[in-house]
């Protein structure tokens, strides 16, 4: 089994109108045994900004670890938050930096940026960046994930539908997954509120 | 003067609490050719002094007002090798925050870096300050920013401000002079007459230089063209 395989994980990012939705699956397993049912991977940045890190548990916990160093100094120096293009470039450039020790993580970043304009991007663990304008992958699942997205995906989706086409696809894509699943977390985010919910799925 | 005793280390404050080699530095930059900026309304000017030491020396190679970013320009008084040694790390300074972060460098930020390297040649051995002050004019997200940094690595952001030989009667001008809705030519002709307060001999476009920055956000220097055209207005 390969190194990113090792803990199983679900990401996935979705632009809709003036708004965006970032989920995960709760999974942690260690090759096929199941070790936590509730494990988070998806962080805050700022108030308009996340970071899902999926791969290696270890890695996605340390990448979020000096990210966070990264921001808050940022904040300090610069007095303000960081843009999300400013945050991408940001991860890509600690990726590269291992360029032959690599972290084995791929991160899938969601804000939003300038007049509250979505902005989403995913990188693989070497730091290429992957812009998008409607939806990004990652994780074991991420096969499944493509297709379920790119079915059920339209643009310009209100909040509540941006939230139900998310969870369905992130939900679907799990469930073709054994190493992803037991349970998701979707965060949605507008320029005036952010929901957070726990999605109930098949435990296994 | 007790202090003297002390001027021989950079690194050994002197009983009055002064680092005395930085107040030496203050006075090659005292004694260096008139600078000035000034902050309008929609862009920052800065000018200096282009006197050569002969009319043999090939004006248009030498250059006092460079450029730190493209929306980031500078002007010193004092030693020009050192401005240029400053002006080169912080132009690299400027390209690693590119690279990192795929965005300008606010100027608050390039601002604060270059002191900081000019603080750090106060504070190590084998080393003596840099005899430069600088004014650095940029335009940014933040609106225009004019910013004297000195010797000792303080810096402080200026509405007007000016450095070197006639420093006391130009800044008296520029109190006079200066208004908060001033737009950027207003702010040139106020530079030139600035300039002209103090200038020993007859001013023209080959013995001054002035850099603009506007909205465009693009810093030039002026050309001895437009330099004329715009004495020509405030004659």
């Amino acid at each position: 089994m390969s190194i990113f395989e090792y803990n199983g994980s679900a990401l996935v990012a979705m632009v809709g109108k003036n708004c965006f939705a970032i989920a995960s699956d709760r999974r942690l397993g260690v090759n096929l045994q199941t070790v936590a049912t509730d494990f988070q991977r998806i962080f805050k940045i700022h108030e308009k900004l996340y970071i899902g890190l999926s791969g290696l548990a270890t890695d996605a916990q340390t990448m979020y670890q000096r990210l966070v160093f990264r921001h808050k100094l940022y904040q300090l120096r610069e007095e303000r938050d960081m843009k999300p293009q400013t945050f991408a470039s940001l991860v890509s450039a600690l990726l590269y930096e291992k360029r032959f020790g690599p972290y084995f993580c791929q991160p899938v970043i969601a804000g939003l940026g300038d007049d509250d304009i979505p902005f989403i991007c995913t990188m693989d663990c070497l730091g290429a960046k992957e812009l998008a304008k409607d939806f990004v992958v990652s994780g074991t699942a991420s096969e499944s994930l493509y297709g379920a997205c790119e079915s059920m995906y339209k643009p310009n989706m209100e909040p509540e539908e941006l939230f139900e086409t998310i969870s369905q696809a992130l939900l679907s894509s799990v469930d073709r997954d054994c190493l992803s699943g037991w349970g998701g977390h979707v965060l949605l985010v507008t320029p005036t509120e952010v929901q957070e919910r726990t999605l109930k799925a098949r435990m296994d | 003067m007790g202090d003297s005793q002390y001027s021989f280390s950079l690194t050994t404050f002197s009983p009055s609490g002064k680092l005395v080699q930085i107040e030496h530095a203050l006075t090659a930059v005292g004694s260096g050719q008139t600078s000035l900026g000034i902050k309008a309304s929609n862009g920052v000017v800065i000018a200096t002094e282009k006197k050569l030491p002969s009319i043999l020396v090939d004006e248009t190679s030498v250059q006092k007002i460079q450029l730190m970013t493209t929306n980031i320009g500078v002007v010193y008084s004092g030693m020009g090798p050192d401005s240029r040694v400053l002006v080169r790390k912080s132009r690299k300074q400027a390209q690693q925050y590119f690279r990192l972060y795929k965005e300008a460098i606010p100027v608050t930020q390039l601002v604060r870096e270059t002191a900081a390297v000019m603080q750090e040649f106060t504070q190590s051995g084998g080393v003596r300050p840099f005899g430069v002050s600088l004014l650095i004019a940029g335009y940014d997200d933040n609106g225009p920013q004019l910013y004297q940094v000195d010797p000792s690595g303080s810096y402080f952001s200026w509405k007007a401000s000016a450095m070197g030989k006639n420093v006391s009667n130009a800044k008296t001008f520029l109190e006079k002079r200066y208004t908060d809705d001033m737009e950027l030519d207003d702010a040139v002709h106020t530079a030139i007459l600035t300039l002209k307060e103090g200038f020993q001999g007859q001013i023209s476009s080959k013995n001054i230089e002035i850099g603009i920055i506007g909205a465009d956000r693009k810093f030039r220097v002026l050309t001895p063209a437009e330099i004329d055209d715009y004495l020509a207005e405030v004659e």
